[in-house]
């Protein structure tokens, strides 16, 4: 059994990676769809139905492969992790029946009428349904992240012969994380989302692609991420205040501080060497770690020390944890610099445009680190206090998760370079279906401003 | 809600059984059609053919997420003794409806005529390998999870049985959803589906009562036999109305293009009560009953109170988006 483990932990980090990548962009994605929509009402101007039009072509490619790898990873739980269900499935299965319950069915209903309805019903049911898609993603993220925050942070039940039972519902479902967790990630989904319309667009525009639409997206995405960037900031700050009330080690081991200490520095680098239990090659910034944690100059932060054997591993959440915050102080500095040149000064250099192209899936990178920084964070509880993970485990052989966890694996790299060549593609495409005659010589196209070749 | 506890395993195993049932009719319909594409005659039935299943494949895949879902959360002990049992093929059939999910909008959204065939390929191939792999499946919970190699050639049956009984409900479909050549290679394809769906049900029908002494006793025990009777001889006179049907289909002026649909689902009511009647109350056969499987009563009662409030507006909206929907099949556009 024991050698079932890690293969079996493997394969559920590249499910939950590969799955997360798609309600990454689903969850804000429809919102964005939902607005696009309304600007397109209200205006009437066509360049926001072309926008719709692409955007939704990407929605539903996504839809499909968070559909798919959801379904996946329903199954994983009793394949690979039969013990979970059983210990605290009074808790986890009536938060997970109330998403298929509230949150699949609706989406995935409503996506056939938002996707292949609009000459089937009228305007006003077509707005609805899209409203109702993004409402149905965001209610299946928010019990997800109910009962992920539950794992981290379990509140309002009790045990009895080891068996978690429920007591207390509102406690569950509004457990300590739970508000800080969801405000994050939905924030993290639109930024994801904002980078991701940003870079494809100015990849239309490099490739001289210049219609309204794109020029429209890119300064709706531009202002989107220089808003959402610094507010991710803050919920950030206030997520790590909370993870410090409830989970120290985990903070511990983000910031690398082995002995509990007062006036602890920010290490920008480090090597962490957990078998001497101390850092190598350090490089830190002295009194730092104490003011962003506690808010105080000379704070006391707990050291790794006081939690020898129930702590997490110490390298891979550092350094998880230095790619989410650098990948997202990247995007708060380009978003801010997008926005300044599309809104103030009304033009798109080379240098911004290829940036943003590079930054397209920097939502994606972000978000993995995001979620490993609290995943590995609160090993070696798969529910903290409450179920270890090596408990859950199956009886599967290891030759067979190994086996499947190959498949999967080589089945994902496939898909992903898919998706990611598509959406290239359903790109290049849109700009086709604009250029095309009838299809758009758009009315006032010199609303646009001409990029640098063309002044 | 006022019901005992053992009341409430049975109701969760009806749900189940609901669940598991609209999933194997409406995502056996998507299945079939994606197992018949390659038999289309051209590009343009092709896309008539997605047409069909266009708006309601991703909804249709929803009740296995519920089915499955009922399952671990309501009886997580059996979730667990059956997906471990048959770890190997529910890790297929998962990849294959992966790329059958995938494939089918990649179908949409390529461009070149040659991308659209390699999609379309990944597509009947992701659906016939689902179809077989639940086959598979059905046939192993059949036999108890039990190793041999006669057990395997009843899996092996059972799942061609299954894919079969797939295409049969998807040709129906496309017979209601289509016209003109596809409508007539659709009636086709469902004959010859109902040959082997109706070969794969005697074969299980045969095979379950000679290797299970329980299940023997169930059916061929005097009274329950006169009262049971009804159910394999209405099976049996259904199937025989159907194949009438499908000599004479289609008729003019599009007479009776949804009666082999309907009578497909009542087929597959008939073999899904008859293996109800072999199996209850055993969830995990002769290892777990479903109320020795079921989960906490307090977190039973809160799910039903979700369920018995948001399932009637599920069923509202779903038919609302069959009436959007309805008539014959349009291509998608991408």
């Amino acid at each position: 059994m024991d050698e079932t483990l890690l293969p079996a932990r493997l394969q559920f980090a590249l499910q939950i990676s590969f799955h997360i990548l798609f309600p990454a962009i689903t969850v804000a994605l429809g919102w964005f769809l939902l607005l696009v929509k309304w600007r397109y009402r209200r205006t009437g101007d066509e360049a926001w139905m072309a926008v719709y039009r692409l955007w939704t072509k990407v929605f539903a490619l996504t839809f499909a492969l968070g559909v798919v790898s959801g379904i996946v990873m329903s199954f994983q739980f009793g394949t690979n992790w039969p013990g979970f269900m059983k210990r605290v499935g009074n808790v986890a299965g009536p938060l997970l029946a109330y998403e298929i319950l509230t949150a699949f069915f609706l989406e995935a209903t409503f996506l056939g009428v938002m996707l292949f309805g609009h000459r089937r019903v009228p305007e006003w049911v077509h707005t609805g349904a899209t409203a109702l898609v993004a409402v149905g993603t965001t209610m299946s993220a928010f019990w997800i992240l109910v009962l992920n925050s539950w794992m981290h942070t379990p509140a309002g039940f009790e045990l009895r012969d080891g068996v978690a039972h429920a007591v207390d519902w509102w406690a569950i479902v509004f457990n300590p994380s739970m508000p800080y967790r969801l405000a994050h990630v939905l924030l993290a989904s639109a930024l994801t989302v904002a980078f991701l319309v940003l870079g494809l667009s100015a990849w239309r525009w490099r490739r001289g692609d210049r219609g309204r639409d794109v020029w429209a997206s890119l300064r709706a995405a531009a202002l989107a991420a220089a808003v959402l960037g610094p507010a991710q900031l803050v919920m950030g700050d206030l997520h790590g205040l909370n993870t410090l009330e409830h989970k120290p080690a985990k903070v511990a081991a983000m910031e690398g501080i082995w002995e509990t200490e007062r006036g602890a520095g920010l290490r920008l680098f480090a090597i962490p060497d957990e078998a001497a239990r101390e850092n190598r090659m350090e490089i830190f910034i002295p009194y730092a770690a104490s003011l962003v944690l506690t808010h105080r100059w000379d704070g006391e932060v707990r050291g790794l020390n006081e939690f020898v054997g129930a702590h997490p591993p110490v390298a891979p959440v550092f350094w998880a944890f230095r790619v989410m915050v650098g990948v997202g102080m990247l995007m708060i500095g380009v978003g801010a610099w997008a926005a300044w040149s599309l809104w103030r000064r009304r033009s798109l250099s080379s240098p911004l445009s290829a940036v943003l192209v590079g930054m397209a899936f920097s939502g994606w990178v972000a978000t993995l680190a995001g979620w490993y920084v609290t995943e590995i964070g609160r090993q070696p509880w798969l529910v903290t206090g409450v179920l270890r993970t090596a408990e859950a485990l199956g009886p599967a052989p290891a030759g067979a998760v190994w086996t499947t966890l190959g498949l999967y694996g080589a089945v994902y790299a496939f898909l992903l370079a898919a998706y990611v060549a598509t959406l290239f593609r359903l790109a290049a495409g849109a700009g086709k279906a604009v250029a095309a005659p009838g299809g758009g010589a758009l009315p006032g196209l010199a609303a646009a401003p001409a990029g640098p070749e063309g002044r | 809600m006022g019901l005992a506890d053992g009341d409430l395993a049975v109701v969760f195993g009806a749900l189940l059984a609901l669940s598991i049932f609209l999933y194997v009719v409406l995502d056996g319909f998507d299945l079939g059609v994606g197992i018949c594409l390659p038999f289309a005659g051209d590009t343009g039935e092709r896309d008539r053919m997605l047409g069909s299943i266009g708006p309601f494949w991703d909804a249709n895949e929803t009740w296995l997420v519920l089915g499955v879902g009922i399952l671990l959360v309501a009886f997580p002990a059996a979730h667990g003794a059956v997906l471990t049992a048959v770890y190997l093929p529910v890790s297929l059939m998962l990849l294959a409806l992966v790329f059958r999910g995938v494939a089918f909008e990649m179908r949409l959204k390529v461009g070149s005529a040659e991308g659209r065939r390699r999609w379309e390929g990944v597509f009947a191939a992701g659906s016939l390998g689902a179809a077989l792999a639940q086959g598979w499946i059905l046939g192993r919970y059949v036999m108890g999870f039990a190793p041999g190699w006669g057990e395997a050639a009843f899996a092996a049956v059972s799942a061609l049985g299954v894919a079969s009984a797939y295409v049969l409900v998807g040709a129906s479909w496309l017979i209601w959803r289509t016209e003109g050549a596809l409508q007539r290679r659709a009636v086709a394809w469902a004959r010859r589906a109902l040959l082997g769906a109706g070969v794969g049900l005697a074969a299980v029908s045969l095979a379950t009562p000679l290797v299970s002494e329980r299940i023997a006793a169930r059916w061929f025990s005097w009274p329950e036999t006169l009262w049971l009777a009804p159910l394999p001889l209405a099976t049996a006179a259904l199937a025989a109305w159907l194949w009438g049907r499908l000599r004479v289909l289609p008729m003019p002026g599009d007479a009776g293009r949804r009666g082999p649909f309907w009578a497909s689902v009542g087929l597959f009511a008939l073999a899904f009560l008859g293996l109800a009647w072999s199996f209850y109350p055993w969830v995990v056969p002769d290892r777990l009953t479903l109320y020795a499987a079921a989960a906490a009563p307090e977190s039973l009662r809160i799910i039903l109170w979700g369920a018995a409030l948001v399932l009637p507006v599920i069923g509202l909206y779903t038919v609302v988006a069959w009436r959007i929907f309805r008539g014959k099949a349009r291509p998608l556009l991408g």
